[in-house]
């Protein structure tokens, strides 16, 4: 247990290394404060609206991340077979799991310290209301788990391939399968064809269904379990996608 | 210290490796010998398990690669072909982190790091970027990597590949020292690698072991070895007299000179010569046994139609 924390520990060292000495994350976290920016204040018009709350911030997060979070996503594994360095990792003395998991963290870690920058928004808002902060809080962590289930989406698409392009472009269209299948104006559309217990079994696959319900505030636990389950199994997914590389 | 029983691996139809066994104990140097796409580099990947073998089994210090790979791979240093290492991270912190993967911390670690970078060479480029490295430096930059631990195994796809001639004869040299307390199994395209360093070497084809022997022994399967030539200081018709020494099998004049190969059974075939010499007078110039080339016996056994030679 302890080695095993150890030496997670140390591919999340190297791993954020990597993403600081690179611009890869300062380039992640200018653009999505920026574009966080842009549709909080223009296009929801935050200021305008007269409410106390950061609703206008987060209901963008789904869009953003979606090609922000395959973008910090797309090198993990790929990178590592296109420079070999997979075959120094996998010959470590390390489970193939601990660097799986090391790695998503890293990633993670920088969304999250992009997430975390976000912060003048919350005190912004104190200042200027009284906003509900259990629901600001909520919000924040439902964010994190969207990102965190993008990741884990955008690390199993990176293992399949040594091409970075192509695994930004499947992460992409998987997350956009996920935002798509709970998005009013698609669910609105399937409901025409459709049995309504049909359309709500596919929106209960959309990152949306599950994102809209933590933002209300409430952390049901079956939100929580489903972007568990979508990080869980594409890191599982991930490490059966290496095993078959590795075994030629 | 490393054991390798009926390895295999097939890739889709293709069977890369067919049922290699061997076993290299401390204080052995094990040259791995063979034509590109022979399988050398695929037998090292399964056995310090990057690569799943599709059968066979290997050991290492006791440990199964298959059922404890950690413990397995806790003894091995490694130095993958291409020498990979991350292009994003310095030289420092490179190494850093493999020592952390190692185990390492601490003090520990810092003197792991500074002992490596001070047998490889390294200290100019300490603190610069793995991506702006030559090859030479990047490569001794993942050699580094490998003995960061000070292994008791050493497995070296090709460490002196890219490199120039005077740090080849460094690896060299450090190979041969650390060959001394460790089991070492490097791969190499250089003949003359194998005579300078390994204690015993194996030469693959396809898939399979065709030599396995010390380099004396393996040069002395080749069709040069043992054969006399001798040379006149005059042009002699010595040919005919000299097929009449017992033992001897062909003289054949080369081309130009008053010189002959003399091949033949007899062990002491300059001594028969030198005697034949003197009682007819005759001026001799030079007299040699040719060593056998391990060049020729690689070439002989790794063709597909002089199959006959690896008969032994």
């Amino acid at each position: 247990m302890k080695d095993s924390l150890r030496n997670i520990g140390a591919v999340v060292r190297r791993e954020t290394i990597g993403f600081f000495a690179s611009p890869v994350a300062y380039v992640f976290i200018i653009i999505f404060l920026l574009l966080a920016g842009f549709f909080t204040f223009m296009v929801s018009g935050f200021f305008q609206r007269g409410q106390a709350n950061l609703e206008p911030f987060f209901v963008w997060q789904p869009w953003l991340y979606l090609f922000l979070v395959p973008a910090v996503a797309m090198r993990m594994w790929s990178e590592e077979r296109r420079l070999g360095t997979l075959e120094l990792l996998f010959t470590m003395p390390i489970t193939p799991w601990q660097a799986i998991v090391g790695k998503f963290l890293a990633a993670w870690l920088v969304v999250a310290v992009a997430l975390a920058l976000t912060f003048p928004l919350v005190i912004t808002v104190n200042y200027l209301g009284n906003p509900d902060n259990g629901v600001i809080l909520a919000g924040y962590a439902g964010s994190l788990l969207l990102a965190g289930a993008y990741l884990a989406i955008g690390a199993m698409m990176s293992a399949l391939t040594r091409n970075q392009v192509v695994s930004f472009i499947l992460a992409v269209v998987v997350c956009l399968f996920l935002v798509l299948a709970g998005w009013p104006p698609v669910t609105d559309l399937l409901g025409r064809y459709a049995a309504p217990w049909l359309v709500d079994a596919v929106a209960s696959f959309s990152v949306m269904t599950h994102f809209q319900s933590i933002l209300k505030g409430v952390l049901d636990s079956r939100d929580l379990l489903f972007f568990a389950s979508v990080i869980v199994f594409s890191l599982f997914t991930t490490s059966v996608i290496l095993r078959t590389y590795r075994a030629g | 210290m490393v054991e390798v029983k009926d390895l295999r691996k097939e890739f889709g139809p293709k069977v890369a490796v067919d049922g290699i066994s061997f076993s290299v104990a401390k204080g052995e140097v094990l040259g791995f010998l063979g034509p590109n796409g022979a399988g050398k580099s695929t037998t090292m990947r399964m056995i310090t398990g990057f690569i799943p073998p599709s059968d066979g089994r290997v050991t290492v210090g006791g440990f199964d690669m298959a059922e404890q790979p950690v413990d397995a791979k806790r003894l091995i240093g490694y130095l993958p072909e291409n020498a990979p290492a991350y292009t994003d991270m310095t030289v420092h912190g490179f190494l850093t982190f493999a020592a952390e993967l190692r185990g390492l911390s601490g003090d520990a670690k810092r003197k792991a790091v500074d002992r490596v970078v001070e047998m490889c060479f390294l200290e100019a480029v300490l603190h610069q970027s793995v991506e702006t490295l030559s090859k030479g430096y990047r490569h001794r930059t993942c050699f580094a990597q490998s003995i960061l631990h000070d292994p008791p195994v050493l497995i070296l796809d090709e460490p002196t590949d890219g490199l120039d001639p005077n740090q080849k004869h460094e690896v060299r040299t450090l190979i041969r020292r650390m060959g001394e307390s460790k089991a070492i199994i490097f791969s190499t395209h250089i003949l003359e690698e194998v005579e300078a360093v390994c204690s015993r070497a194996i030469v693959i084809d396809r898939g399979r072991i065709v030599a396995n022997g010390t380099p004396a022994e393996l040069k002395r399967r080749s069709p040069r070895a043992g054969v006399v030539i001798v040379r006149f200081a005059a042009p002699t018709d010595a040919a005919a007299k000299l097929r009449t020494i017992s033992g001897v099998e062909s003289v054949d004049p080369l081309d130009g000179e008053p010189a002959f190969a003399v091949r033949g059974r007899n062990g002491d075939l300059g001594t028969a010569i030198y005697d034949l010499a003197v009682s007819e007078r005759w001026k001799i110039a030079d007299l040699h046994a040719q060593e056998g080339r391990l060049d020729d016996v690689f070439r002989s056994i790794t063709q597909p139609d002089t199959k006959e030679v690896t008969a032994r």
